[in-house]
């Protein structure tokens, strides 16, 4: 405290609060801030004083201006009537459908592959170094271009589509699926799904407690499909069936109902799984060899097979390692996703920054936007994985 | 003691750089061109007819002869010109910021570019419309047969808006796939995933040059929009835009009054007063526009009149075969119509 006695020799001496070294620390703090916040200031009000005087237009209210431009593939409801504003929701939401696609199939292709890369079968784990080498070294732009003009190539026009049966056509417009179309009943099959769900959480608590008491194992995966699937069915069946299926037809240039899973969308999602699976395989790989060797010897000295070693023993430990790498890995495949203006797809990049900012010339703004929009989704991912990194960490003594 | 001393160096450091780099590319374009010695114009990156690099590297076309016009005009030399090619979507940043002087990018002239952007069109150099390029194997002979179509387009202008606006009219259903440049568009349209093609009917007759089966694709007779293509200036910039828009008259005035590249040496001491005035040689001469005395003398002698830039770029004696229709003279049927230089 500032104000010890400066004649006691043997304590700590005397120092005025200037000198103080916590003091000084959150004076030099406060500077900063106020410099970077000063700096923060200067240059929007810079920029907008600049535009202002040049006649450019500033502000957000073009958002509510008509959009007037079509969009290939919306997740929701839209027409060339609806505004900025909803465009920019129909294109953060097929960014975020690209990217939970490719998280997904990456994550879990990903994983094959990098224990593939460490089985002892040599023709296995050589056929993974290969994959990973090719798909990593590539450009993923040039990845992209492939799977979209190959697949274009080789697909047929609408006229002349691969069909599987009347209900699934395949041609160089997407593949055409039927749609559900839903009537008043469904909402119990959505309530008996529900409760199918807690049921095998109910089940699953129940089972564990069983082993720990008995030893007996209970098939809980086998029983918890039955019933995450017989439940719904049956109440599906027996409130008559409350869904029919809208299909595809051919009229005039295309087809018509049901949906279309458009060929950008496809060769995106390929494209990105398969570069950013090539990167998780190797994060994997250095996971599981970061468990010492004595964790498998101890598991087999137990009786555990391979497949329960690796599933209760090793991975368990490796999550660990993976989990930092991982989300930088997702965090680039969404924003990798933004190549999705190569070829066509209306992601948010393409909607916004694009048609938008042509039609508006609203480039400040809408540009800010952006950024901030892939800023947030990028801060909830690694927040989520951090959280579940933490849930995982090792409870030391 | 000495390290505040050395933050608030930086800091003041830091303060004067910020300062001293935001005067900002505003006023005078004239002035600082004259200082450079060469115009700096933005153009587009690659669009025959309009900009693009011919076989030797060098920058051919009829945004490309504006510029060159403009340079022939401030230097009495066509030469002095560095061409930036800019894409769809940066081409307005580029000009607002300073990077370029003149945008020549085959641009329409629009409402919102005139008063939300903080430029300015100055002449039309080019009438167009937006028009439909389909595979004959359709069987489709009109744009109002389309709906339900798929139409590849390029993103970032303006056709994306006429395209709907022009089916929400005509109650017709369509799906688009907006591309990022003009070579994925018309490979998207190559390869089959869209029936139709849309952009600028100069586009159109651009691109079916470059196509594999030039024959196999028919350009739909309607034109759903108007384009008036030109180039365009920062505003705020009076004696540029000035410049930059009696250039393009000179050339129209010019093939009015029946001067070409080829007479013009004889036309300036043997036509009527006129030509004299047009080519720079009796008041008001070049150096009112701030260009040099015989600015119309030397934009005629280095680039050519309209008439011949338009044959050797888009017109008979170019790939593209453009017939003149609206871009002839205005007392031969079409727009182009100069206010006299007097």
């Amino acid at each position: 405290m500032p104000a010890e006695n400066s004649k006691n020799q043997n304590n700590v001496v005397a120092t005025r609060w200037i000198y103080d070294p916590k003091v000084r620390g959150i004076i030099f703090q406060a500077v900063a801030v106020a410099c970077v916040a000063w700096m923060l200031f200067y240059f929007i009000s810079n920029a907008l004083h600049n535009m202002e005087t040049r006649g450019i237009a500033t502000g957000f209210a073009f958002l509510e201006n008509r959009a007037s431009f079509g969009i290939a593939q919306t997740l929701i409801s839209y027409s060339e009537d609806d505004t900025y504003g909803r465009a920019f929701i129909i294109g953060l939401l097929n960014t975020l459908l690209v990217s939970v696609i490719g998280i997904i199939f990456a994550t879990a292709l990903g994983f094959l592959v990098g224990i593939a890369r460490l089985s002892k079968n040599w023709l296995l784990s050589r056929a993974a170094a290969v994959y990973i080498e090719i798909f990593r070294n590539i450009p993923l732009l040039l990845q992209i271009f492939f799977w979209y003009f190959c697949v274009l190539r080789n697909l047929p026009a609408p006229r002349q589509s691969m069909s599987l049966g009347d209900a699934f056509f395949l041609n160089v417009r997407g593949l055409s699926i039927p749609a559900p179309v839903i009537e008043s009943g469904f909402s119990f099959v959505v309530g008996a799904f529900i409760v199918a769900i807690i049921a095998i959480v109910v089940l699953r608590k129940w089972a564990k407690k069983r082993q720990y008491l008995t030893g007996q194992i209970f098939p809980v995966f086998y029983s918890g499909l039955g019933l995450l699937i017989g439940l719904p069915l049956l109440t599906f069946l027996f409130s008559g069936m409350p869904l029919h299926w809208e299909l595809p037809e051919l009229k005039g240039f295309n087809f018509r109902g049901g949906f279309t899973i458009i060929p950008e969308l496809f060769s995106l999602a390929v494209a990105l799984t398969i570069f950013t699976a090539a990167s998780i395989a190797e994060i994997v790989r250095s996971g599981i060899l970061s468990v010492s060797k004595g964790q498998v010897e101890a598991a087999s000295a137990l009786g555990l097979r391979g497949g329960l070693t690796l599933r209760f023993v090793i991975i368990p430990q490796a999550m660990r390692v993976i989990i930092p790498p991982l989300t930088s890995q997702f965090l680039n495949l969404v924003k990798n996703s933004s190549l999705a203006t190569a070829v066509g797809y209306p992601d948010l990049v393409s909607v916004f920054m694009g048609s938008t900012l042509n039609q508006t010339g609203q480039a400040v703004e809408i540009i800010a936007m952006t950024m901030a929009v892939y800023l947030t989704i990028s801060l909830v991912t690694s927040a989520l994985m951090n959280m579940y990194n933490a849930k995982n960490a090792l409870v030391e003594r | 003691m000495s390290k505040l001393k050395y933050l608030t160096g930086v800091a003041s450091a830091v303060a004067l750089l910020i300062a001293g780099n935001a005067q900002a590319a505003s006023g005078d374009t004239l002035a600082n061109v004259k200082k450079k010695g060469y115009v700096q114009c933005g153009v587009n990156d690659g669009l025959p007819g309009f900009s693009s690099p011919n076989a030797k590297g060098a920058w051919e076309g009829m945004d490309v002869d504006v510029c060159r016009a403009v340079a022939a005009a401030i230097f009495a030399d066509a030469s002095k010109v560095k061409y930036i090619p800019l894409g769809g979507k940066e081409r307005f940043t580029a000009l607002q910021s300073g990077e370029v002087d003149i945008l020549s990018r085959n641009t329409t002239w629009t409402m919102t570019r005139d008063a939300t952007l903080g430029l300015k069109s100055t002449a039309t150099t080019y009438y167009d419309g937006q028009g439909f390029m389909v595979n004959k194997s359709l069987g489709v002979k009109s744009a109002k047969e389309l709906d339900g179509a798929t139409i590849c387009t390029e993103g970032g202008t303006t056709t994306e808006m006429n395209m709907a606006d022009y089916f929400h009219a005509n109650n017709m259903k369509y799906t688009p796939v907006v591309f990022d440049n003009s070579d994925q568009t018309v490979k998207g349209f190559e390869s089959g995933r869209c029936d139709v093609l849309t952009s600028d009917k100069s586009q159109l007759f651009a691109v079916r040059v470059k196509l594999a089966k030039p024959d196999s694709v028919d350009v739909l007779p309607e034109i759903i929009s108007k384009e008036p293509l030109g180039p365009m200036v920062r505003q705020g910039d009076e004696p540029w835009e000035l410049l930059v828009k009696w250039s393009v008259f000179a050339m129209i005035n010019a093939e009015e009054l029946g001067v070409t590249s080829k007479n013009v040496d004889e036309m300036k001491t043997s036509g009527s007063p006129d030509v004299k005035r047009m080519l720079g040689f009796d008041s008001p001469d070049g150096t009112t526009l701030g260009a040099v005395k015989d600015w119309g003398y030397q934009i005629v002698k280095q680039v050519g009149n309209y008439a011949e830039v338009f044959d050797r770029n888009v017109g008979k004696d170019s790939p593209l075969k453009i017939v003149r229709t609206e871009n002839n003279l205005w007392n031969k049927g079409g727009f182009l119509y100069a206010p006299p230089v007097r």
